[in-house]
């Protein structure tokens, strides 16, 4: 009797759990799916944006021609030339840079606790940009060669010296939206001093810097993309491995340091890391604004998550896109003149900034 | 308790902030699958305690001693697969499913890239089960009530398979029905699976119902230390809050408010004037009653600040135990017995003196037969009300 009675309360316990555990799993399927069609519409968009843009400009090239081009390099010397030394070079550094800086952005985001942190907004750009001008200016006045080690070296320098004051301010600052004007000021201050250091600087060759100050993708050489291939490479692996320690950090600090994170050891690598994608974008093609802030936002909402493990590639890759689509508008919406890269993020990048906040806003 | 059964020993630890102690001479010791729960007033630094257990905060002076082991020496890593917590301040979830949240609390066990393998999820499944959280699994953790947040916050940590569990006010924003869920979760964990729980709760009344030990925060000492019995005690209490304006009842666990004494406008204005007290006034109002029958009346002649004289209860009635913080006055007699005489001649003097006298339902048999003499006194005065 009493045998019976137990195996019914069993029986009873159990049977709502199972359905509703097909409830949560089916659930986890459903984002798996969700996460994976994401990213097959950026690979598919990254390839049409690849065709589009080799496509355009002064010469029309097919897309016969151009596949045969990248992956026979078979076709008509002009066109090979066209495609191997102007084109592809600029495209695959757009791709890793823009994948850099919204990787920056997600480590900043994570760092600060707070979504509308990124490498361009907190100064940190316009401080890697200041110690690169003054490291051109003494190289080139003594006559020195100035190395891709060098620009990145001084660039990451800057990052570090910015994004350490920002750090040292929210000490004393919780408030984020008081936190973001210090990072406005400091990107201002940085500017002032890099103004300043062209204005006056003699050399004919600084004219070059100011195109770069303002921030370009243009002029871009194969060793440029074995660089920032070696560093953006680097620094996404790096951050693939922190992937775990990261998803513990969002949930917040003490929760993170309860599940085992070592926080002080997790928040140096955090600010190395994107300091160094920051450094390696500035040295190459110069502040770019927004796309730190705007592509991860963009990612978690396709996406539906924000694990790192999956919006981490997605950043990356998303950023890349991204910023080949606005390379090639900067190139070609006023074509022969070009726009500097900036302008363009900022057109895209800004609104999903403002729409952003105002949707946080009303959440809350 | 002696040292080798100690499985928790706090060791002369003194706790603070930015190396001023706050409290200091803590020297408790907690056994394996015991609840401990800190009581004592807000701002007393329960949740100072807390915090330096978990390694919040690095200790001013003592030690933590943890199964024989320094527990703030040991790494990050292997404390982890021993304690969990469940923290006062909000836990932040993007886009996170309570699945993702409970989930979360594998952390210590799964590998570089923190992917859960099938034995990680059954686990996960059995900790939304232990809490009765299932059905909340893949719904967003932004979008549940409080209540439900707590219970998927315990099943996290129950998931982090920990030997200590930690909570600090983990029945704050709960509703009675979910307060007594999460306590007796507890309970369960702690007795089937002797998992130590460490907490700390607001609620006095529960703490006495759930707790092993309690230790008692005020000060810069720990005030007390003890099973329940030992520290629930009247005084014990009104002492630790430094309640001057009600009455904790050890008995029941109830809280109540300060007995009526008809001069509560009088009293405002005798404080406007000179910050005196004015004398209590005559209670006018008699009240019978018997087993439990007389609490609702008490309560609202409290409501109405009427002083009154509650009567004629045995020391073992229910009602005795309210009338007895309430009551201007209690007519008592002996359990079990005839009421006796003096009782008797007073409860006749009380129907003489009183304006209203309030009789509720309650069974006359031979032990309490007298009063139903005196219930038909205050019927012949015309003063009798029947509730």
């Amino acid at each position: 009797m009493s045998d019976s009675k137990t195996k019914e309360v069993k029986v009873n316990q159990q049977e709502p759990p199972a359905t509703a555990l097909g409830g949560y799993h089916a659930e986890n399927f459903r984002r798996r799916t969700r996460c994976a069609i994401v990213f097959a519409i950026m690979i598919a968009a990254f390839a049409v944006v690849i065709v589009i843009n080799i496509n355009s400009g002064n010469v029309h090239i097919s897309v016969g021609e151009i596949a045969k081009a990248i992956f026979l390099r078979e076709g008509q010397d002009k066109v090979l030339d066209i495609i191997w030394t102007i084109r592809l070079p600029r495209i695959i550094v757009s791709m890793l840079l823009g994948g850099a800086l919204a990787l920056a952005g997600f480590l900043l985001q994570t760092f600060f606790e707070n979504p509308i942190a990124g490498p361009y907004v907190l100064g940190i750009s316009s401080g890697a940009k200041m110690v690169v001008a003054i490291a051109m200016i003494l190289f080139m006045q003594n006559g020195l060669h100035v190395s891709s080690f060098t620009l990145i070296a001084a660039a990451f320098i800057g990052s570090l010296i910015a994004t350490m004051f920002i750090v040292a301010v929210s000490f004393k600052i919780h408030n984020m939206a008081a936190l973001l004007v210090a990072g406005i000021m400091v990107g201002y201050i940085c500017n002032a001093v890099t103004e300043f250091i062209i204005t006056f600087a003699e050399d004919s060759d600084i004219a070059n810097l100011h195109v770069w100050s303002m921030g370009s993708f243009s002029g871009m050489t194969w060793t440029n993309v074995g660089v920032c291939l070696v560093v953006t490479g680097g620094g996404f692996i790096l951050t693939m491995l922190m992937s775990k320690p990261i998803g513990a950090f969002q949930m917040g600090q003490n929760y993170a340091a309860s599940m085992g994170v070592n926080i002080k050891w997790f928040k140096i690598a955090l600010i190395t890391l994107s300091s160094l994608l920051t450094a390696c974008v500035t040295a190459y093609a110069g502040p770019i604004s927004f796309v730190g802030i705007a592509v991860p936002f963009l990612i978690k909402g396709a996406m539906g998550t924000a694990k790192p493990l999956v919006v981490i590639p997605g950043c990356m890759l998303g950023g890349g896109v991204f910023c080949m689509v606005c390379d090639v508008i900067a190139r070609l919406a006023f074509a022969p003149q070009e726009l500097n890269i900036s302008t363009v993020t900022a057109v895209f990048g800004a609104p999903v900034v403002i729409y952003m906040m105002v949707s946080r806003r009303r959440q809350m | 308790m002696n040292k080798q059964n100690a499985y928790i020993s706090m060791d002369n630890l003194a706790v603070g902030y930015n190396g001023k102690a706050i409290i200091r001479d803590i020297c408790i010791d907690i056994g394996k699958g015991e609840i401990v729960t800190l009581i004592g007033p807000n701002g007393a630094g329960k949740s100072t305690i807390l915090k330096s257990i978990t390694r919040q905060l690095s200790l001013i002076g003592g030690k933590v001693w943890f199964a024989e082991k320094d527990l703030h020496k040991m790494t990050s890593k292997d404390v982890s697969t021993k304690m969990a917590v469940v923290l006062t301040e909000r836990l932040k979830a993007e886009l996170m499913t309570c699945y993702d949240i409970v989930a979360s609390g594998r952390y210590p066990y799964t590998g570089k890239l923190g992917l859960l393998t099938e034995a990680d999820e059954r686990m996960v499944d059995d900790a939304m089960a232990a809490v009765n959280a299932t059905e909340l699994g893949p719904r967003d953790f932004n979008a549940i009530s409080d209540g439900q947040k707590q219970r998927v916050l315990l099943a996290r940590a129950i998931c982090q398979d920990p030997e200590i569990i930690v909570l600090d006010e983990p029945t704050s924003f709960l509703d009675v029905r979910y307060k007594l869920e999460l306590l007796s979760i507890l309970r369960n964990m702690a007795k089937k699976k002797g998992i130590t729980v460490i907490m700390s709760l607001h609620e006095i009344d529960l703490a006495e119902k759930i707790s092993d030990k309690i230790i008692c925060v005020k000060g810069d000492r720990i005030y007390r230390y003890g099973a329940p019995e030992e520290i629930f005690e009247e005084a014990m209490i009104r002492e630790l809050y430094s309640i001057d304006n009600g009455f904790f009842d050890p008995l029941l666990g109830s809280i109540e408010l300060p007995a009526p004494t008809g001069n509560m406008f009088a009293a405002d204005e005798a404080d406007k004037a000179a910050g005196e007290e004015p004398a209590a006034i005559e209670p006018k109002v008699l009240v019978l009653s018997s087993g439990g029958s007389g609490v609702p009346v008490y309560r609202r002649l409290q409501k109405e600040d009427t002083p009154f004289i509650a009567g004629v209860l045995a020391e073992n009635d229910i009602d005795y135990q309210l009338a007895r913080l309430l009551a201007a006055e209690v007519i008592t007699t002996p359990a079990f017995e005839p009421i006796s005489e003096e009782a008797f001649a007073r409860a006749m003097e009380a129907v003489e003196s009183c304006e209203r006298i309030i009789a509720t339902e309650f069974p006359i048999g031979t032990a309490n037969s007298r009063i139903s003499q005196i219930i038909e006194a205050a019927e012949k005065s015309g003063k009798l009300e029947r509730n």
